[in-house]
């Protein structure tokens, strides 16, 4: 393994992060922040959803911001990069086994998805304030399920970005994305399934169920919420799944 | 020692279109997309290609475009994966020993790839921290190539709005940033202005003369005359012709070449053409063209001319090509370069 040639690799990830920031700050926030001010803040005010709601949406508001991130920040680029304008190549070309490129896409990925969860907590508490009723109980349990969702978030764009036709991208967002916020328990909590009992085990194929739901487990654990040990075992699961995916489509990406 | 470029009977057979240009041969191909149980086409982009580069030396493949240049280009830079036979660069086989392999060689792919997000000096230095150049190795070797690419007062902008040529000469650039023994140019000088490709000759025999490989693939001539030390011919996927320029042109029957067009000739036409003294060589195109090799040029054409009207036959148009490797492309496969 060539150490220098990974973190070279991930530094110029940085610093093309660093040169978009404020790009990369309006694409990731501004929506899920305007969410969170109609429903946590004009919805609630005005009395047409319960106080508690604003607890309940902070968590499925991280997840949505950490995947959409880490999808962006790993798919976009490699769809971009394998069909169009073949940046990808000087490092394909570079002294180190092509698997590391993509293990170090998703690194960089995790890391942003991370940053961006983080980020996000402060700024929706502060749009919510007051009534939100935030407890951590078990940090290193948040920190864990943070890292796992991070990592879903990356792995998921990894499998996406080398999937997907540059020309389908509209549809990536429409078929894919957004089904899965939607069906992902992010704006409501899974037990809110319980009159649709079909419905409710369908959506436990989608990973975003068990960020969601992870992240509600460990950030407002007084509110109903799946089993920690499901939420881990199905990080886990999908994880992997779409670690091996994804490298697997990107060796046939790289080598024709 | 630099290494040298080995390749034994090399095969390469796609199952789907090649991508274009990344590393294929590049086949047009008309036949409808295969759908269900239909087996799938098979696209032989390589049929045994065996070729000995010397280590040190200029090497140039030369042939029209799908003859299987790129996708040499791509197998022998660990990009394609080989149906069959071996390549070597140095002691390393390339598919069993890739990272050893891209630390030796450096690549000038045919559409420009630089990383658009960087500027041009980034570019240079980012490709060098992935080969683990120090910072200040990486500085100064970046600050020599924009001088030396005159690309300096540009260095600082991002590579998005660089003209085709200038993002060519950044790309040879970023090439040769970490010194590789081994230089592979996939057709260097497509799009360049005049100026600029005669600077990127001479950068080319220069970075030879310190005693790297070169190869580079071309489907102009006056390019592979004027660089290569050895050339190979290749038409779909084989070797047709190697040696020097100077052999190969040798090699054509007399050397010149009269690409002659009648109203309508015969064989018996033909074969009287055939007689004229100097003429090596008769070939009928079609009904009404023949290609004549000799060992003399414009002195034939009165005495054709004399021969057609004396046989009645129209005489409508004379091509003469001097002895090149044009010339000899055409007598291997009956196709111009450029069709």
């Amino acid at each position: 393994m060539n150490w220098k040639a990974f973190l070279a690799m991930l530094a110029r990830d940085a610093h093309v992060a660093r040169r978009n920031f404020v790009a990369l700050l309006f694409q990731t926030f501004l929506q899920p922040l305007m969410f969170v001010f109609i429903f946590g803040r004009v919805m609630v005010g005005s009395g047409y959803m319960p106080p508690s709601y604003k607890s309940l949406l902070l968590p499925g508001i991280m997840a949505i911001c950490m995947v959409g991130t880490g999808i962006w920040a790993v798919a976009m680029p490699l769809i971009a990069e394998f069909q169009f304008t073949r940046e990808i190549e000087d490092r394909l070309l570079a002294p180190m086994e092509i698997s590391w490129l993509a293990i170090e896409k998703v690194v960089a990925g995790t890391l942003q998805a991370l940053a961006a969860g983080l980020m996000v907590i402060p700024a929706a508490w502060l749009l919510l304030r007051p009534g939100v009723d935030l407890h951590v109980p078990h940090p290193l349990l948040f920190a864990l399920v943070a890292i796992l969702v991070a990592l879903f978030s990356a792995t998921g764009g990894l499998a996406l970005g080398c999937s997907m036709q540059q020309t389908h991208i509209g549809l990536m967002f429409s078929l894919i994305v957004a089904p899965m916020i939607f069906f992902g328990c992010t704006y409501y909590p899974w037990s809110a399934l319980e009159k649709f009992p079909v419905l409710q085990k369908a959506v436990l194929v989608n990973p975003l169920v068990y960020a969601s739901e992870g992240l509600r487990a460990t950030m407002i654990p007084q509110f109903p919420h799946l089993p920690l040990l499901a939420v881990v075992v199905g990080l886990v699961f999908f994880n992997a799944l779409l670690l091996v995916t994804g490298l697997r489509n990107f060796h046939g990406k790289s080598v024709t | 020692m630099v290494a040298g470029i080995r390749t034994r009977e090399l095969r390469k057979v796609y199952n789907s279109a090649p991508p274009v240009a990344a590393g294929t041969g590049g086949f047009s191909f008309g036949a409808p997309k295969a759908k269900g149980k239909q087996p799938r086409p098979e696209i032989v982009a390589l049929d045994g290609i065996s070729l000995d580069i010397l280590p040190g030396e200029i090497f140039c493949l030369l042939g029209p475009n799908g003859a299987g240049k790129s996708t040499t280009v791509g197998v022998l830079t660990t990009r394609v994966r080989p149906t069959g036979g071996q390549a070597f660069i140095g002691e390393y086989d390339v598919w069993q020993n890739q990272v050893a392999v891209k630390r030796l060689i450096g690549v000038v792919a045919q559409r420009p790839n630089l990383d658009f997000s960087l500027t041009a000096r980034e570019i240079l230095t980012f490709h060098g921290a992935y080969f683990g150049l120090s910072s200040q190795e990486r500085a100064k070797r970046a600050e020599a190539l924009l001088e030396r690419f005159k690309l300096t007062d540009r260095a600082d902008q991002m590579v998005r709005g660089f003209s085709g040529g200038m993002m060519q000469r950044l790309s040879i650039a970023r090439a040769m940033m970490h010194d590789p023994q081994v230089l592979f140019l996939d057709e260097p000088s497509a799009g360049l202005d005049p100026q600029t490709r005669l600077l990127l000759w001479e950068i080319v025999r220069e970075y030879n003369q310190s005693g790297n490989t070169i190869l580079l693939t071309t489907h102009n001539m006056e390019e592979a005359d004027a660089l290569c030390k050895r050339l190979a011919i290749i038409d779909h996927g084989r070797v047709i012709a190697l040696g020097t320029p100077q052999e190969l042109k040798s090699a054509v029957p007399g050397g010149y070449l009269l690409r002659l067009r009648f109203g309508v000739h015969s064989p018996d036409f033909l074969i009287r053409l055939q007689v004229l003294a100097g003429v090596r060589e008769v070939r009928a195109n079609d009904s009404n063209g023949a290609d004549l090799y000799a060992d003399r040029g414009g002195s034939l054409v009165a005495e054709v001319a004399a021969l057609a009207s004396g046989a009645g036959v129209e005489l409508c148009d004379v091509h003469i090509s001097e002895p090149s490797l044009e010339n000899l492309f055409l007598h291997h496969t009956g196709r111009s370069l450029r069709e």
